[in-house]
């Protein structure tokens, strides 16, 4: 009695603290359905009619192509990062290469590099070659940013496949093809999945390159949001439907992937 | 961690030694690595080299004409400025102010996630979702809906008229990265808290060892090095924090939140001071390396750990 006692108050607290912390999201989207007369107002309207009109304006004000080149940024630099690291980290894990974990320690260390750091040749460089406002620059760099936590993601899931059964799979006269496709494809594919939509969420969020990078042609979605300010007005609702919009896919992915987020995250170490 | 009972379903392996083979064997092993090194070379240490290049010529891009080499001469601009230091001071107040509180607010919160009550998902599912929130929109969100002097939730729940962002810049910025970065260092907590071994916990119990003696004993000492692994992944991110001081403070008061980032931002896209820029970035660069060999060792001591689990 006294521990089922003891659990709800910690469950309680687990759920004020829950609800605190998201609140701001709460807000975001309670305020994405007010009119602007009824979102700035103090103190805060908790009842209002809700409207879908600021998801409207900002339809209206073009937010689609911007959603669509943070689209493509994301889902072909995810592409390409799979390709390049999974074959990567098969060479860092079950069958090593001499020096792995130079070869290993050296991707993480690209990551530990500010990108301010590198950025100003990569931006003279783009400029030269014509390249900037191009979505596939930022694809190369997405790809480039992603790249080291998708290797070291990617080892983390190759070592659970099981070196004996590998090895029985070679006994028994299996090719490279065939151990790639019946032994670890089916045991690494949760983990491929769980790296891509990592990698999508890092490239779908970014700024700092996109800001610089692109304008009009290739805005991603974070630069539309950032456009969105300089308007004057009122504009919280609207804001806030935009923000609303552009966080969606993310929140959508993150939900899905909660399990192996942490994973992601920790490049791996933490599982 | 010779405490933890291995458990088999868990375990990784390390991988094979590299058996000797002859060259061919060699190469045939490297193919699969060659594209992403390569691809990681070229993209990230070609850029760097030039920026050393570029760091030792005077190039305004304003001002028309060649780019003479001035050897250190950019250097010590950068490093006699006030401003540099000033960005370095703020970008470690920023990194660790965020670092530590969400640390321990992440705590916190997986220790509440670490037991069993209902609706113990949908918990964590509504703590996690601040960091899925895009950055740019967490800080506009913050700085328009909640920090907000008229119409902002904040003043509007707790009365008052405080302009927090003017008022409070730094604090302003470190909350709303407190907020994005909690759910990142809950969920690194709450996988050490649920990797500790039931049997030794009951144990403990059985011995007469109360919660918090527990705690303190057992749990925080086995959190160490996830605590330092949150610390570490933590920082690498936040060093880089470009969004929230973009989008609420855009480095100010006068330069009271101007990190390292937005000082070279600033430097390169503002001032066109493209040689000043490179230096800076240079000497970012020797920063990093000291604190990633430091923290190299902290991760690999990790990994060993994970992989004689």
């Amino acid at each position: 009695m006294r521990a089922r006692l003891h659990n709800s108050i910690w469950g309680i607290a687990a759920w004020i603290a829950g609800i605190v912390f998201v609140f701001p999201v709460i807000w975001m989207v309670l305020t994405s359905f007010k009119q602007e007369a009824d979102a700035a107002t103090n103190p805060p309207s908790w009842f209002f009619a809700p409207t879908l009109a600021q998801y409207t304006q900002v339809f209206e004000r073009n937010i689609t192509p911007f959603l669509l080149n943070s689209l493509m940024a994301s889902v072909f630099s995810t592409i390409l990062v799979v390709l390049l690291a999974t074959p990567a980290a098969y060479a860092l894990s079950l069958r090593p290469v001499a020096k792995w974990s130079d070869s290993l320690f050296f991707f993480i260390s690209t990551k530990m590099m500010p990108v301010v750091a590198a950025f100003l040749p990569v931006y003279l460089l783009v400029k030269h070659l014509g390249m900037l406002d191009n979505i596939w620059t930022m694809v190369i760099l997405y790809t480039s940013m992603n790249l080291p936590l998708a290797v070291w993601m990617m080892r983390s899931f190759l070592l659970e496949v099981p070196r004996e059964v590998l090895e029985a799979g070679e006994v028994d006269g299996a090719g490279l093809l065939t151990s790639i496709r019946k032994i670890i494809l089916p045991i690494v594919s949760p983990g491929l999945a769980a790296t891509a939509l990592i990698c999508f969420i890092f490239a779908w969020n970014e700024f700092f390159l996109a800001v610089n990078l692109t304008a009009t042609n290739s805005g991603t979605s974070p630069i539309f949001l950032v456009g969105f300010i300089s308007s004057e007005g009122a504009f919280l609702a609207r804001l806030c439907a935009a923000a609303t919009i552009v966080s969606l896919p993310v929140l959508i992915a993150g939900w899905v992937a909660q399990n192996k987020l942490v994973r992601g995250l920790s490049m791996g170490a933490v599982k | 961690m010779t405490t933890t009972v291995a458990r088999p379903g868990r375990r990784t392996q390390a991988p094979a030694p590299p058996t000797k083979g002859g060259a061919k064997d060699r190469w045939v092993r490297r193919a699969p690595l060659l594209p992403a090194l390569i691809f990681a070379i070229i993209v990230t240490q070609v850029p760097f080299l030039y920026t050393i290049y570029l760091s030792t010529t005077s190039w305004n891009a304003l001002r028309p004409g060649d780019k003479p080499f001035v050897g250190f001469d950019n250097y010590v601009t950068v490093l006699s400025d006030s401003r540099l230091r000033s960005a370095l001071f703020n970008t470690v107040v920023l990194t660790a102010g965020a670092v530590i509180f969400s640390l321990i607010l992440g705590l916190v919160f997986a220790l509440l996630l670490d037991r069993k009550f209902l609706g113990r998902g949908i918990v964590r599912t509504m703590l996690i979702t601040p960091f899925l929130v895009m950055p740019i929109a967490a800080a506009l969100l913050w700085k328009h809906a909640l920090f907000n002097p008229t119409y902002g939730l904040i003043n509007g729940i707790f009365g008052g008229s405080t302009d927090w962002v003017s008022s409070y810049p730094k604090a302003a910025v470190i909350t709303t990265l407190v907020w994005q970065w909690t759910p990142f260092m809950m969920l690194i907590l709450l996988a050490g808290l649920q990797s500790q071994s039931h049997e030794v916990l009951e144990a403990a119990k059985v011995d007469g060892a109360n919660a918090w003696q527990i705690f303190r004993r057992m749990t925080i000492p086995h959190l160490r090095q996830y605590l330092e692994l949150g610390a570490l992944l933590g920082s690498i991110y936040l060093v880089n924090t470009f969004d929230a001081i973009f989008s609420i403070t855009q480095g100010g008061p006068g330069t009271a939140t101007t990190n390292l980032p937005y000082e070279i931002y600033l430097t390169m896209f503002r001032k066109f001071e493209y040689g000043e820029a490179s230096a800076a970035g240079v000497i970012v660069v020797i920063l990093t390396i000291i604190v990633a060999t430091f923290a190299l060792r902290v991760i690999s001591s990790l990994f060993k750990m994970e992989e004689n689990r």
